[in-house]
C-alpha cells in the first residue's frame, strides 16, 4: 500500500489576520506556520493504514523552501519520505496540477488530503486532483477501512452521514474525526533528519485565478447589553429593532 | 452563452441552497443575453422541476437517469460537463454544500475553468471578472479574479436572497452518456439526522458551550431552537467531550456558518470559535462573565446565568411566535 498525503503550510489558528501593502498581501510578520490541521489527521490515518496493511506513506507539499520545517515534522510524525514541489502555491488548480504530475509518475494506491486548508478555505485541491487523474473522490471522510483493495468510509453529507465504498485508487479528504493527531517523539524527530526529502521543479502552468486584494470584516458597531432580569426584552429587540425574527 | 446551475436535491426534494443558486444565476444573467439553465440529476417529480423556474431558470434540464439517484461526484461532474458542452454554458454555479464542494472542482477540470469556492458576492465585471470569498475561516475576505473563459463559482449557502417569479420554464430531458467507469463510489447507507435543519442552511442557530455544564442540560438549548425553528450547534470542547455530536461543532476546525441569527450560550468566544460564526448577521451572547470575549463580537449581550436567562428568552419567543400565527 503506497499512500500519498498532501500537506499544506498554514498560519497557526491563533494568528491575528492582517494585511499589508494596501490590503494586497497577507501580513506574515510574526506568523507561525503549522501543518494544516486536517492534513495532520490524513497523515495519521495513512500511518495507521500502513501499520496494519504494510506499505509506505509519502508526504507532498507544493511550496518554497520555507515549508521544509513542517515537511520534516510530517517525517517526524512517521511518513517514510517527502516531496516538495519547489513553487509558490499560486492557486488550487496550480497546486493540484503539480501533485497530479507527481502522482502520474509513481503509482500510489491512495491519496489523502485535508478537507480544506484553513487559510484560503477552498476545499478544491482533492477534487481537482482526482479529476486530473481520472480517479474517484470522496470528500469529508470520518472513517476509512481498507480491505481487499476496497475502502469503506463514512463521510459527512448535508444533514447527516453516508457510508460509501470505493475501489482503490482514489482521492479522499480528511474530516475531523478521521484520526487523533500524533505528536512526534524524540526518535521520530531524529529519524526525520535523514529521511529522504526530494525537491522537484514544478511543471509550467499559469494560475487560473488571482487574489489581488483582501479586506477585514467591519468591526461590530458595539454590543447592546440587556439586563439579565429583563432577558425577555431580547426577543422584542430581535423582532422590532434587528427585524430578524 | 448561458449560465448553468446545478440544482442539487435530497431524496427528490431540492435544497434551499439550490434555489439560492438559481436565483444567483438569474441575478447575474439579468441585463445580459445569457439564459439561465438549471440541471437536475436523478429522477424528480415534475412539480419539483417547475419550482426551479419559479426562482428564475429559463430552462430546466432533467437528467432522469436512476443511476444518478445516488450522489457520485465523478458521475455528477461528468453529466454536468456534458450538459454545459451541449448548452454552450461558460459559467457554472454550484452551491458550496458538501455535495457541491465535491463536484465543482471536477467540473472545473473538465471545462478547463478557473474556480472560486465560498463565493459571497455577485461577480464584479468592472475589471475582468472578480468575486469575493471568505478566507481564514471567516476572519477576512479575499477578492479573486478568474482569468479563464470558463468559470465555476461555488457559492456559500445562506448568502444570497431568493425571489420567486411566475415564470414558466421550458423543461427538457437530457440523456447523459455514462458508462460504469464514470461512477466512482457506491452508497451503502445514508444516515440522515431526521427532522433537523442542516446547520449550514439554518437561518437561526442556537449554540451552547462548556457553560452549559453537561449534556443533560441541552434541553434549554433545544427548546429555544424549537420555538425559533433553529438548528443547534456547539463549541469544540463540547463535541470533544461527546456532550453533542461532532456534526454540531462550529468554528475554525468545525463548520463555518453564517445564519441570520446566532445565539452563543455559555461560550467564551475564543478566536477559533469566532472564526466559524462571525459572519452571522446578528449575534447574541449570553455569558455570566462580563469580560467574556464573545461580547466584543456580539450585537446583543446578556450578562447572566444561562439557566436563568434562556428559559425567559424562550418564553418570550414562544409568545411572539404565537402572536405571529
Ligand atoms: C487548533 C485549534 C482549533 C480550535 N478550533 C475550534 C473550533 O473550531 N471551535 C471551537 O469552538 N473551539 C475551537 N478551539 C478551542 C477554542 O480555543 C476554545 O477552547 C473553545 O472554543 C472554548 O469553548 P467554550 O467557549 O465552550 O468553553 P470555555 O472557554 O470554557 O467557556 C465557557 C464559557 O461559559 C461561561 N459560563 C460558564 N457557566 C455559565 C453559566 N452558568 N451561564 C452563562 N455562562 C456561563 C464562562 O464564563 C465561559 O465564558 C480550537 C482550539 C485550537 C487550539
Ligand atoms: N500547497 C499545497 N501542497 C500540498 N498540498 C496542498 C497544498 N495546498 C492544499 N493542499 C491539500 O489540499 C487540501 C485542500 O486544500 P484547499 O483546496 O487549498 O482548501 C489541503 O488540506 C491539503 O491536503
Amino acid at each position: 500500500m503506497k499512500i500519498l498525503v498532501c500537506i499544506s503550510n498554514v498560519p497557526d489558528t491563533t494568528t491575528k489576520i492582517a494585511f499589508t501593502d494596501n490590503n494586497t498581501k497577507f501580513n506574515t510578520t510574526g506568523v507561525q506556520y503549522i501543518i494544516n490541521p486536517y492534513d495532520e489527521l490524513a497523515l495519521t490515518k495513512a500511518l495507521e493504514i500502513t501499520e496494519k496493511l504494510q506499505g509506505s506513506v509519502t508526504v507532498i507539499n507544493v511550496g518554497l523552501a520555507d515549508t521544509e520545517p513542517n515537511i520534516r515534522k510530517a517525517l517526524a510524525i512517521g511518513a517514510q519520505d517527502a516531496i516538495r514541489v519547489n513553487a509558490h502555491p499560486e492557486d488550487a488548480t496550480f497546486v493540484a496540477a503539480q501533485i497530479a504530475a507527481v502522482a502520474k509518475a509513481e503509482n500510489f494506491d491512495l491519496i489523502l488530503t485535508g478537507r480544506e486548508s484553513i487559510d484560503y478555505n477552498s476545499g478544491q485541491v482533492y477534487g481537482l486532483l482526482a479529476e486530473m487523474l481520472g480517479w474517484p473522490s470522496v470528500n469529508v471522510i470520518n472513517t476509512l477501512d481498507i480491505e481487499n483493495g476496497v475502502a469503506t468510509m463514512e463521510r459527512d453529507i448535508d444533514g447527516g452521514r453516508e457510508v460509501v465504498t470505493c475501489a482503490l485508487p482514489f482521492v479522499a479528504s480528511a474530516q475531523k474525526e478521521l484520526a487523533e493527531p500524533r505528536i512526534p517523539n524524540m526518535r521520530g524527530i531524529m529519524a526525520a533528519r535523514t529521511k529522504p526529502l526530494k525537491v522537484l521543479e514544478p511543471v509550467a502552468l499559469n494560475a487560473y485565478t488571482q487574489t489581488p486584494s483582501f479586506e477585514l470584516p467591519q468591526p461590530k458597531a458595539g454590543c447592546k447589553m440587556i439586563d439579565a432580569d429583563k432577558a425577555e426584552q431580547l426577543i422584542d429587540l430581535l423582532h422590532n429593532e434587528a427585524k430578524i425574527i | 452563452m448561458s449560465i448553468l446551475v446545478f440544482a442539487e436535491n435530497i431524496e427528490g426534494t431540492y435544497k434551499k441552497s439550490s434555489f439560492e443558486a438559481v436565483a444567483y444565476a438569474t441575478k447575474i444573467a439579468a441585463g445580459s443575453q445569457q439564459k439561465v439553465i438549471a440541471v437536475s440529476l436523478g429522477l424528480m417529480d415534475g412539480k419539483q422541476l417547475e419550482e426551479l423556474a419559479r426562482y428564475g431558470a429559463d430552462k430546466v434540464i432533467a437528467v432522469a437517469d436512476s443511476r444518478l439517484n445516488n450522489f457520485d461526484a465523478k458521475a455528477y461532474a461528468t453529466v454536468i460537463a456534458q450538459v454545459a458542452a451541449a448548452e454552450g454554458s461558460n459559467t457554472i454555479i454550484i452551491s458550496n454544500t458538501y455535495g457541491g464542494k465535491s463536484i465543482a472542482p471536477r467540473v472545473a477540470v473538465k471545462l478547463n475553468a478557473g474556480i472560486v469556492s465560498g463565493v459571497i458576492s455577485y461577480p464584479d465585471h468592472s475589471a475582468g471578472f472578480k468575486v469575493r470569498k471568505t478566507v481564514f475561516s471567516g476572519k477576512a475576505f479575499a477578492d479573486v479574479t478568474i482569468a479563464t473563459a470558463n468559470k465555476v463559482l461555488a457559492i456559500t449557502p445562506n448568502s444570497f436572497s431568493v425571489a420567486t417569479t411566475e415564470k414558466a420554464a421550458e423543461i427538457t430531458e437530457f440523456s447523459a452518456t455514462l458508462s460504469d467507469n464514470d461512477f466512482g463510489t457506491k452508497s451503502i447507507e445514508v444516515k440522515r439526522v431526521s427532522g433537523k435543519i442542516p446547520l449550514t442552511e439554518a437561518e437561526v442557530v442556537v449554540s451552547g458551550g462548556r457553560g452549559l455544564k453537561g449534556p443533560e442540560n441541552w434541553n434549554i438549548i433545544e427548546e429555544l431552537a424549537e420555538v425559533l425553528g433553529a438548528a443547534t450547534a456547539c463549541s469544540k470542547p463540547v463535541s470533544d467531550m461527546h456532550w453533542r455530536p461532532h456534526s454540531e461543532h462550529v468554528g475554525q476546525t468545525g463548520i463555518t456558518i453564517k445564519p441570520d441569527l446566532y445565539f452563543a450560550c455559555g461560550i467564551s468566544g475564543a478566536i477559533q470559535h469566532l472564526a466559524g460564526v462571525s459572519s452571522s448577521k446578528v449575534i447574541v451572547a449570553i455569558n455570566k462573565d462580563p469580560e467574556a470575549p464573545f461580547f466584543k463580537a456580539a450585537d446583543y449581550g446578556i450578562v447572566g446565568d444561562v439557566f436563568d436567562v434562556l428559559p425567559k428568552i424562550t418564553a418570550a419567543a414562544r409568545k411572539l411566535k404565537a402572536s405571529q400565527n
